[in-house]
């Protein structure tokens, strides 16, 4: 196998083996209805997180993320409680918004030669800062549109629900597949990762792409605000505080490298659901403390990190040797 | 011709790095490009890759002038270039590499059958039996570089840079590169190589331009060369009878032994070496790029600890495993690339001055301002160092400025002995006069120095000693009347023989 497979095969062997240890315990876990539902509750994140994948594929870090999903929900609210438009305006418009944000991050970034940490961290207190602009409070969404969609789904064998914005995060996870591994594009993204001046050597447009990425980053998270607001029905300011380093975590328990350059998108994808698993099983244990998500999650990654740099050396290693 | 420079020039604040260079290079050919460090090499082969704008002259690829502005556009023109480091993606597969930017595409879609045929068939000639598909990190150094090379080729295909690019390589990796090299020059291209291993340069080339201090000095067949005149181009010594006359004042003066070395070395760096350095003495330290001039400096002033022997004064062994350690005992380093290990450019000359003086009082006692100020003012009068006041941060001075401030901080703390690496490196005629001066009059207070120089009438007009090196190991020492550029290149020259002192006269 492809040495630049392992961290990706390291990823859905520990779900694989998540799955049958929640399966001995809890046979009920691996039904539809649960599948279902963990698709469902982490729709949002794991849109995010496929935005952060690119993000950090090319060695950046975006911070902004989770403030604009709160942002997004709360603009959504708003301008649908003091407006008569229709929600799919609403959506486009706030989809401009947030990718036209990204786009302005990334162009600082690259225009500036700032780090991308500090742009981004700056983004995100505007938009958390432009979310109590429009309202402090939650405000919710009644609109016979959203009841529409909220009630969207396809009702699995096993009553299970696979709705709208669980589908609507596969297809976001597959359409950057596409993007990453499939484009000149994605190969610019991968470029940039490896290192920037020798990319510049190799006629990577690094200003076009730069921009490109944050503005992606930015599309995907107003994208994870919709479905968000769709999930929680409301917008809330305060919402989604940290959900950028959950994103985070999940890309690289994905077995994306931190430092950029090595990734696949697939592997977010079942970081986010690794995790979701991790929640769903203290839901059926009912007797451990939620926080326990976050202990595994934070073994999980410390984990991932250590095999990162493992494979780093191993593969050095044999560079000087060979 | 393929490739014609007519009087190139490309001046940087403080220094003119190229003066009116002529190159020419025919297609089918490989024509080497020497100098030393700082001779105007790579910023030749920036201005013909388009990383530099140039200042002046013209250069004409295949019969037009050309004025590339950017990598890509010198590719576009037809001149690739690839450098030491390999200068393509590890983390990317080999097929990658060789088609980024022009990956063939399906609907919209980079097709990953199609690239990874195409990658075989560029690599079809140059006997790789590779997995297109494996990333580049997992190949061999000298894999990497026929990839890079292979990518360069099909993408610019006339005229091929190849900078130093065996620096990495072991022997038989070497073989198997120059075959590559030498089956693209059957093929019509025109080759630069550049490279400090005078050997490979004989083994490979047709032509050779050497390069100094900007300007060039020659360009001949390889075959009508020997080592000895090719060293002697490269290091000069024309201006040797003109500084002679006031060096040898203080040649044959007998001094009291300052600092010993003894069995000094350290693994892959430099075999161990005796050395004693007596009391205002200047010892010079000759040999070519790689020699093992600067990790000799380095060794004495702990950057890297030394894995055998010790170094004694006086009163008993000094500790020498840190700079730390080094400057405790009385020694100072300026080394060879002050842009990024010499000064701290965003910082005051004031500040600069200060540095070392200020470190060795720990930060609990801060110099005071005023005695700063007038220390900086002292030294600024003292060097005559041009600036219009010690606030000014010393990155906008000239090149020769800034060495004098790096040699300022130094005098400040008042070393016994100081390591200066290519002292005059990048700066102008003047000042480098003026350094020179300066050295003898800190040597007259007593002051011992070792002197790394690549120009071989500067360390004839400074040095007391001086000590060949050559493959990582002390070859030869001369004194007093023995100094000469002849002395010294001979020493350099000579072929493969242990023996040290062989050359004392």
């Amino acid at each position: 196998m492809n040495p630049r497979l392992y961290p990706l095969a390291a990823t859905v062997a520990i779900f694989l083996v998540a799955c049958f240890l929640c399966w001995l315990q809890f046979p009920y876990m691996l039904s539809t209805r649960v599948a279902g539902n963990l698709l469902t509750d982490n729709a949002y994140l794991g849109i995010v997180a496929v935005g952060m994948t690119v993000v950090i594929l090319s060695g950046g870090i975006d911070l902004s993320v989770g403030s604009v999903i709160a942002f997004s929900g709360v603009f959504i609210a708003v301008v649908l409680r003091d407006t008569s438009l229709h929600p799919l305006l609403v959506f486009a418009l706030l989809l401009a918004i947030t990718t036209a944000f990204g786009a302005g991050m990334g162009a600082l970034i690259h225009h500036l030669a700032m780090p991308a940490f500090i742009v981004t961290l700056a983004g995100m207190f505007l938009a958390r800062g432009a979310g109590y602009m429009l309202t402090i409070e939650s405000v919710p969404i009644q609109h016979p549109f959203y009841d529409l969609i909220q009630d969207a789904y396809w009702l699995m064998p096993g009553k299970g629900r696979f709705t709208l914005i669980g589908a609507l995060m596969l297809a976001s996870v597959l359409a950057g597949m596409i993007l990453v591994h499939r484009t000149r594009f994605g190969a610019s993204v991968f470029a940039l990762g490896g290192g920037e001046a020798t990319a510049r050597l190799m006629g990577v447009r690094v200003a076009r792409t730069t921009v490109g990425i944050y503005a992606f980053s930015g599309f995907m998270a107003g994208l994870a605000g919709i479905v968000f607001s769709v999930y929680t029905g409301s917008g809330y300011p305060l919402a989604t505080v940290g959900t950028e380093l959950t994103a985070i975590a999940a890309v690289v328990i994905g077995g994306t490298l931190l430092t950029g350059g090595a990734g696949y998108v697939f592997g977010t994808l079942v970081g986010v659901l690794t995790m979701g698993l991790i929640q769903t099983y203290l839901v059926f244990d009912g007797s451990l403390s939620s926080w326990w998500t976050k202990i595994v999650i934070g073994a999980l990654l410390l984990l991932f990190i250590l095999l990162q740099k493992g494979l780093l050396r191993l593969s050095s290693g044999r560079g000087a040797a060979a | 011709m393929l490739l014609t420079i007519r009087k190139l020039t490309k001046t940087f604040p403080g220094a003119r790095a190229l003066d009116g260079v002529d190159f020419d290079l025919a297609a089918g050919e490989i024509h080497a490009l020497l100098g030393e460090n700082g001779a105007g090499k790579s910023t030749l082969i920036k201005c013909l890759t388009g990383a530099y704008a140039r200042d002046g002259g013209e250069i004409v690829l295949d019969g037009r002038p050309i004025d590339p502005r950017s990598t890509s556009q010198a590719q576009d023109l037809g001149i690739g270039t690839v450098y030491q480091e390999v200068n393509l993606l590890p983390n990317l597969t080999v097929a990658q590499n060789l088609l980024f930017g022009r990956e063939p595409t399906r609907w919209g879609m980079v097709d990953g059958r199609a690239m990874r045929a195409q990658a075989r068939a560029m690599l079809a000639g140059y006997g790789l039996d590779i997995d297109v598909g494996r990333d580049l990190g997992d190949q061999s150094v000298a894999v990497q570089q026929i990839v890079a090379i292979a990518r360069a080729v099909a993408l610019s295909g006339k005229v091929l840079i190849l900078d130093e690019p065996t620096a990495s390589l072991d022997a038989r990796e070497v073989e198997m590169l120059f075959d590559v090299v030498r089956g693209l020059r059957d093929r019509g291209l025109g080759i630069v190589f550049v490279s400090h291993f005078l050997d490979q340069v004989f083994a490979l080339t047709d032509r050779v331009t050497v390069l100094r201090n900007g300007c060039k000095v020659t360009t001949e067949r390889t075959a009508d060369l020997d080592r000895l005149r090719l060293i002697e181009h490269m290091l000069g010594r024309e201006l040797e009878q003109a500084v002679e006359a006031g060096a040898r004042a203080h040649a044959s003066v007998d001094r009291p032994e300052l600092l010993r070395f003894e069995g000094f070395g350290r693994r892959g760096a430099v075999e161990p070496f005796d050395l004693s350095v007596g009391r205002g003495e200047v010892v010079g330290l000759a040999g070519l790029l790689g020699s093992g001039r600067t990790e000799t400096a380095e060794l004495m002033f702990g950057v890297r600890a030394a894995h055998s022997g010790e170094a004694r004064d006086a009163e008993g062994a000094i500790p020498l495993a840190t700079p730390r350690e080094a400057i405790a005992a009385g020694f100072g380093f300026a080394p060879e690339d002050r842009k990024t290990d010499g000064i701290v450019a965003d910082l005051s000359v004031r500040e600069n001055i200060a540095l070392a003086l200020q470190a060795r009082r720990g930060w609990a006692r801060p110099i005071p301002r005023e005695e700063q100020k007038r220390l900086a003012e002292d030294y600024i009068a003292r060097l005559d160092i041009r600036t219009s006041d010690a606030e000014k941060p010393v990155g906008q001075l000239s090149g020769g400025n800034q060495q004098k401030v790096v040699l300022a901080r130094w005098l400040a703390m008042n070393p016994r002995f100081l390591i200066l690496d290519e002292p005059t490196r990048g700066i102008d005629v003047g000042a480098h006069a003026e350094i020179l001066r300066l050295i003898h009059e800190v040597v007259g207070q007593g002051m011992s120095i070792l002197v790394i120089s690549s120009e071989l009438d500067e360390l004839v007009a400074v040095a007391d000693r001086v000590i060949v090196v050559r493959d990582r190991r002390h070859v030869a020492e001369l004194t007093g009347e023995g100094i000469s550029g002849e002395t010294i290149v001979a020493a350099i020259a000579q072929a493969h023989e242990p023996g040290r002192e062989g050359e004392a006269a």
